[in-house]
């Protein structure tokens, strides 16, 4: 399956923004983690984004990055959505109200605990009524997100965007997943292009046959161990530094994603 | 709208499964139906003290999963295991395993809430310094984690091919039926699980009770006085194969589906239900069918004002008052990440016993519906039907079930 990238929008801490991202991943700048970012959105509708989730105005970030770069109307364009455990800062302040005898919680905070709503704000503010898909596949829901977006991408042959999202997990949930710091990534995958910023050919193998990738800084290697949308680095490095390159992504414990880069000289 | 939609080929469900208030297994379900006895009972659900009907499956209290499951175990997982024992599944499973090798069949499971109620009890016995417990944190993985339906069912069948788990609210588990034909006209497996489970608990009782959307009573889809929505739990799974390697005559298969959203409004429905238009036109569409070649539309039909409103606009948009219109939801309850499976699973046996379900509680059809609601069991022969899933974030899905 051969698809092309047309789009790529990138935020964690120190990696704020395709631009940024693409220096350090290339070696031209070095990694340097500081505060996290607060991402605007400005896709978003005030109203919308007064109420919306961290997860919600992250998502939707890299989202409109890789749109922009792509210059496709977002209305055309389906998307699919990974996340390991979705709205974690909803899910714990839902579940401490539950445990209160009163247990009232707010309707507002109800609709956005779903594995769904950054889809649905998504949606909201690009008035889009394409499909739209959200999935988890635990550490590599990335590698299942980016499986759903190449294959509907093959089998429809028509434009998709993908957005893997996880953020840092609130006490005390962090004791169950401890995720400390957020991350998240879109991609916007069409059919074959030459007007494109890469083409990438995917297919499933055995996980016997070789080790999965992994980043040689170390640490940028601790931000991809640490939360599963930075399971995309090693991709997103090989797209930042160019040429030709194959990159392993494991899938669960018996399957690896094999991508084959290639990035396209303009 | 639908101009690059093109036909698929029929997926024939080899095995199917169910299991919901009314019963487990096929049989006890269709029974139900056949002698129209509702599952919903008053609420009865732990502690809960809200004034409402729930469907809830007996017995999920009492058991657990033996010795090498016992990190999955919680009520999600204890009922997806229940309905994998039903109707053969495992045997059927077995034989494709065989035929196809592990890695070549494919678990896509779809769950809105997962094992939830787990993170809820751990909440409620954190310690003094707010800590949860060892016996939570530890298996949060295999319990409350979106993925651990998926890792579950995995395991439980001995499979080791493509998994996910869709999570889309309501829509969840008919959307699973999209994501597998897709992995299987890729080539990525040769078979695939589909399915789904979601399991009564804390947040979705009084979530609903804040939105104000659970009916005080058995729910009442359709009817002129209809006041909301009676959840309900349940698992069902399909074994998915192309019908070209198994199709034989008069098996059940997927013709088509279609996915789509809103881009409206995290809760409520588009007024004119646009969405839910352009799901229900690109499954004709991918079934290659006419609007007049469906006989039997299983509505969403929640029985809120809003959703049966909405989706009878859509309905009659596309079919008129021709079909038989009606919801399965007064039986079941509304079973969220489980209704796509639950109602395909039922639309799967209401083809091959030729009985279209007239809609349970239903005592006058509100005069503002324009599309033809049936409210008394009718036997015939059926071979085509449309089922409709809408859900939570705007996002719909509708699939369409006949005989090859």
């Amino acid at each position: 399956m051969k698809v092309s990238i047309q789009g790529i929008g990138l935020l964690a801490t120190g990696l704020a923004g395709w631009e940024v991202g693409r220096a350090v991943l290339a070696g031209h700048g070095s990694f340097q983690p500081g505060e996290m970012p607060d991402p605007e959105a400005a896709l978003l509708p005030p109203n919308e984004r007064r109420r919306s989730s961290d997860c919600v105005r992250w998502a939707v970030q890299v989202a409109q990055e890789a749109i922009a770069q792509s210059g496709l109307d977002p209305r055309e364009v389906p998307t699919v959505f990974a996340s390991s455990g979705g709205e974690m800062g909803v899910l714990d302040t839902l579940c401490r109200t539950l445990a209160t005898s009163e247990r009232v919680i707010s309707p507002t905070l109800f609709h956005q605990s779903v594995h769904n709503t950054p889809s649905g704000y998504w949606g909201i503010a690009t008035t889009c009524q394409q499909s739209s898909t959200a999935l988890s596949c635990y550490d590599d829901s990335f590698a299942a997100g980016l499986l759903e977006a190449v294959t509907f991408v093959h089998v429809e042959q028509r434009p998709l965007l993908l957005v893997a999202y996880d953020l840092a997990v609130p006490a005390p949930l962090n004791e169950a997943r401890p995720i400390s710091a957020g991350f998240a990534v879109a991609l916007l995958l069409a059919p074959p292009s030459d007007a494109a910023l890469a083409t990438m050919q995917l297919h499933l193998r055995e996980t016997d046959q070789g080790p999965a990738s992994h980043l040689q800084d170390l640490a940028l290697e601790q931000v991809r161990l640490g939360n599963p949308a930075a399971r995309s680095l090693p991709l997103l490095k090989a797209l930042a530094t160019g040429g030709s390159e194959k990159v392993i992504v494991s899938l669960l414990e018996s399957q690896q994603l094999v991508l084959d880069i290639d990035s396209c000289r303009h | 709208m639908s101009a690059n939609v093109q036909p698929i080929t029929p997926l024939t469900l080899t095995a199917y499964t169910l299991v919901t208030a009314n019963g487990r297994g096929v049989g006890p379900v269709l029974q139900a139906l056949r002698g129209r006895r509702s599952g919903l009972k008053p609420c009865d659900f732990e502690d809960v003290t809200l004034k409402t009907y729930i469907g809830r499956v007996e017995g999920l209290e009492d058991f657990s999963l033996g010795n090498e499951l016992e990190r999955f175990d919680c009520r999600n997982n204890r009922l997806a295991w229940l309905g994998l024992q039903q109707d053969g599944f495992m045997v059927a499973v077995a034989e494709a395993k065989q035929r196809y090798g592990a890695h070549r069949v494919a678990v896509v499971m779809g769950t809105s809430t997962s094992g939830i109620l787990e993170t809820e009890h751990a909440y409620q016995a954190r310690n003094q310094a707010g800590s949860l417990p060892d016996w939570y944190t530890s298996r949060y993985r295999y319990t409350h984690n979106m993925f651990s339906l998926g890792h579950f069912v995995r395991v439980c069948l001995g499979l080791r091919g493509p998994a996910m788990v869709v999570s889309t609210a309501c829509s969840s588990s008919a959307k699973v039926f999209a994501t597998a034909d897709r992995l299987l006209r890729a080539g990525l497996c040769d078979a695939a699980i589909v399915g789904g489970v979601d399991s009564l608990c804390l947040t979705t009782l009084y979530g609903f009770s804040a939105l104000q959307l659970l009916s005080t009573g058995p729910c009442r889809p359709c009817d002129e006085d209809r006041d909301g929505l009676s959840l309900g739990e349940a698992a069902g799974f399909a074994l998915l194969e192309s019908s070209e390697r198994v199709g034989r005559r008069g098996a059940v298969a997927l013709l088509g589906y279609g996915e789509s959203t809103d881009g409206y409004h995290m809760s409520h429905p588009h007024p004119e239900g646009a969405g839910a238009i352009r799901a229900i036109r690109d499954a004709l569409a991918r079934a290659g069918l006419r609007p007049e070649d469906i006989e039997y539309v299983n509505l969403h039909g929640t029985a809120t004002r809003a959703n049966d409103s909405v989706e009878d606009k859509a309905v009659y948009s596309i079919f008129g008052a021709r079909p038989a219109c009606s919801s399965t939801k007064g039986w079941t309850g509304h079973t969220l990440g489980a209704a796509g499976i639950t109602e395909a699973v039922i639309s799967a046996f209401c083809l091959t016993e030729g009985l279209i379900p007239g809609t349970l509680n239903c005592a006058r059809v509100d005069p503002s519906l324009k599309s033809r609601i049936l409210r008394e069991n009718q036997i015939g022969s059926l071979s085509c039907v449309a089922s409709n899933i809408f859900g939570f974030g705007g996002n719909n899905c509708s699939l369409i079930l006949g005989k090859l």
